[in-house]
């Protein structure tokens, strides 16, 4: 999309006025009017970001697409994870109107530049991982989610309007085959325990570094992109879950957990950020290898895109030749 | 057709649409565009789809309390009934077009049949939905063989090397079988030679048209349908049945 | 930005949801031909049922008016209250008009 040029009636001061009065107003900024450069780049940024992590979790759970225990379980991995996809063409679009390009975001996501959720960088051993990514680390997108449906850049909000409602369908599928382990065997209720140990604190940890840590919180929070700080997502989210875990019949796999019954809240145990930024550096488990599946994918569609586009071409001249001939 | 044959006819299209949707569900997350990665992934839920209601019709004939997961994850290789063509690996996205294309020019010509005969009721039913689903897999593989065969020198090169590479494997479509004979003899498959015929038809159409030339050889790989399969079947299978062979009494 | 050949073109897609209804934009994706795109479309935005016609247009074939006209080409519309049936008082008597 073109840069717009203003009427020489308008000078920078009111855009900018405009902008802080829309967003003082609760009104959506769209992707023609005028924003502040740094606004701009924070949503790319988020965006982009929040659609690579879309496109990185799908390698996760479709290393488990192939060996769903049951067809049924099959079809709901594979649409889940299908999903996953949609997600991230919702948000690289919605991206896209704010004049970044897909290809380059891609080329910024292989090249190792870009960032993306680092949950995706843990490995799922068993089948009960489904459960508990569907279960926990949806959940937690959600929690982070639902909120952005309010988000200030209208593209965006809605963009994660259509996300929210096709999340809770996964939610709660990975629930049910959690539910499924607690009440199989012993093995699968020992492999769903094992799955909660393993994924608990890194879902703890997606909602960011504590608040006085944070570097993005403050302006994002004042332009309304975030409304809620990491640690009262993370509260929320914890409320929530414990009492999801104890009808499962599983152990939180923090032993300083408390309720505190004044604060009508949980108190959790201090959370691992070495853990977290040794895996945002890059060292996590599987980091290397999904950037080396996405590269992978991506460089060998390239002579599948290239051929598609040329085909476009060869039909477009042949039309317009038509055309000529027919005039 | 007698009821065992019955049974081994139905398995066959079961298994046809199961082992193509389990090679196709293996793209999701790997393919050439994020639109394409979708547009796999939905053709392979509804080969899942077909598979699942041809298994549970299959299972309540037999009558000996085999549910469709029963019969997926708990027959051998030697068992499985599918076309060698469905079981051949993805390889590039080319080989895959190419083994959806012959695949989908006859899914077509067999669930029109099967979408209209009054041997089995239930199979009509289901090749009724199975025929939409199918018209949409054969555009889009049509499409692209035409994108490919007609794009760049690279992407002629290759497709229209999968395309011989694979022509061994689709005269299996049409072999001659006991079980697809008495098939046809009862009305529930379409006739074999009037069903290749529109099938070579077709498939011609779109080559002609992206500019790729029709194998010659008229050698056919046969023995899916009797169980005797390529290599590769079984591997698949080992991966696809761990969980339940692993823990024969859980349920999922 | 970037000018690599192999970056299929973006469309903007608009989707009827029921007859009835008029077709409303949904959002965009990208595909190599018109064909394509209505596939992809069909893929990427309807898989939960949510359309009976699908529209995909070019991105680049959308004249848009500049916000920076907001006030001249809305604006003006603001006083024009008669347009608006509630601009007329009717006498009680009056029971449907």
């Amino acid at each position: 999309m073109e840069p717009y040029l203003c009427s020489e009636s308008i000078h920078a001061m009111d855009l900018n006025q405009r902008f802080e009065d829309y967003i003082a107003a609760d009104q959506k900024i769209e992707a023609k009017d005028w924003m502040p450069d740094q606004y701009r780049k924070t949503l790319i940024r988020q965006i982009s970001q929040h659609a690579h992590s879309e496109i990185i979790g799908m390698l996760p759970e479709g290393n488990w697409i192939t060996r769903a225990p049951s067809l049924k379980r099959k079809a709901i991995l594979l649409a889940k994870v299908q999903d996953e996809a949609g997600h991230g063409l919702y948000l690289y679009s919605a991206a896209e109107t704010l004049g970044a390009n897909r290809d380059d975001l891609m080329d910024a996501l292989i090249d190792g530049r870009a960032k993306y959720s680092s949950i995706f960088n843990y490995p799922t051993l068993t089948w009960a991982d489904m459960g508990a990514i569907g279960w926990l680390v949806d959940g937690a997108a959600i929690m982070n989610q639902v909120p952005l449906c309010k988000c200030s850049y209208g593209p965006y909000a809605r963009a994660m309007v259509r996300v929210c409602k096709e999340e809770s369908f996964h939610q709660r599928q990975g629930f049910q085959i959690m539910l499924n382990l607690s009440e199989g065997t012993d093995e699968q209720r020992a492999m769903a325990q094992d799955s909660l140990n393993r994924w608990w604190w890194p879902s703890l940890m997606m909602f960011g570094p504590n608040d006085e840590s944070s570097t993005h919180n403050e302006q994002s929070m004042r332009w309304k992109i975030k409304r809620f700080s990491n640690d009262e997502l993370r509260q929320r989210f914890v409320d929530m879950t414990i009492p999801q875990i104890e009808l499962l019949g599983l152990t939180v796999p923090d032993q300083d957990l408390k309720w505190n019954a004044s604060s009508g809240h949980y108190e959790m145990g201090a959370i691992d950020w070495k853990e977290f930024f040794d895996v945002i550096a890059g060292n996590g488990p599987c980091n290397k290898e999904r950037i080396a599946a996405r590269k992978k994918a991506h460089r060998d569609g390239e002579w599948v895109r290239e051929a598609a586009s040329a085909y476009a071409q060869k039909m477009n001249a042949k039309a317009s030749s038509n055309q000529t001939h027919a005039a | 057709m007698t009821k065992s044959q019955h049974i081994d006819w139905l398995l066959g299209l079961a298994d046809d649409a199961l082992i193509l949707g389990q090679r196709l569900s293996e793209w999701c997350g790997h393919a050439p565009a994020l639109e394409e990665d979708i547009a796999l992934s939905n053709i392979a839920l509804d080969l899942i789809g077909q598979s699942r209601a041809f298994f549970a019709h299959a299972g309540r004939l037999e009558g000996a309390g085999r549910d469709e997961d029963r019969l997926a994850f708990f027959r051998s290789d030697r068992e499985y009934r599918n076309l060698l063509l469905v079981e051949l690996p993805n390889g590039h996205f080319g080989d895959t077009i190419a083994r959806q294309f012959f695949f989908d020019q006859f899914a077509l010509v067999r669930y029109t049949h099967l979408a209209q005969q009054t041997f089995d009721p239930e199979v009509a039913a289901i090749a009724t939905k199975a025929l939409k689903e199918v018209r949409y897999h054969a555009a889009h593989s049509a499409e692209w063989m035409l994108r490919l065969g007609d794009g760049t020198e690279l992407s002629k090169a290759r497709i229209q090397e999968s395309v011989e590479r694979l022509w061994p494997f689709t005269g299996e479509c049409f072999e001659e079988h006991a079980t697809l004979d008495a098939a046809i003899a009862s009305g529930a498959m379409p006739d074999r030679s009037q069903a290749q015929t529109t099938w070579n038809e077709q498939v011609e159409a779109v080559l002609n048209q992206a500019s790729l030339t029709k194998p010659e050889g008229s050698w056919s790989q046969k023995g899916g349908r009797d169980g005797l399969h390529t290599e590769h079947l079984s591997y698949m299978l080992a991966e696809m049945q761990v969980l339940p062979r692993l823990h024969p009494d859980a349920k999922w | 930005m970037s000018n690599q050949s192999s970056e299929w073109p973006l469309w903007e897609i608009f989707v009827r949801s029921r007859q009835g209804l008029s077709h409303k934009h949904v959002g965009s994706l990208h595909a190599s031909d018109a064909t394509m795109a209505i596939a992809n479309a069909r893929d990427v935005y309807t898989r939960r049922q949510e359309g009976v016609s699908i529209w995909a247009i070019p991105a680049e074939a959308i004249a848009a008016s500049s916000p920076a006209d907001k006030d001249i080409l809305f604006d003006p519309a603001n006083d024009k209250v008669y347009r608006h049936p509630t601009f007329y008082n009717l006498p009680d008597e009056v029971k449907n008009m």
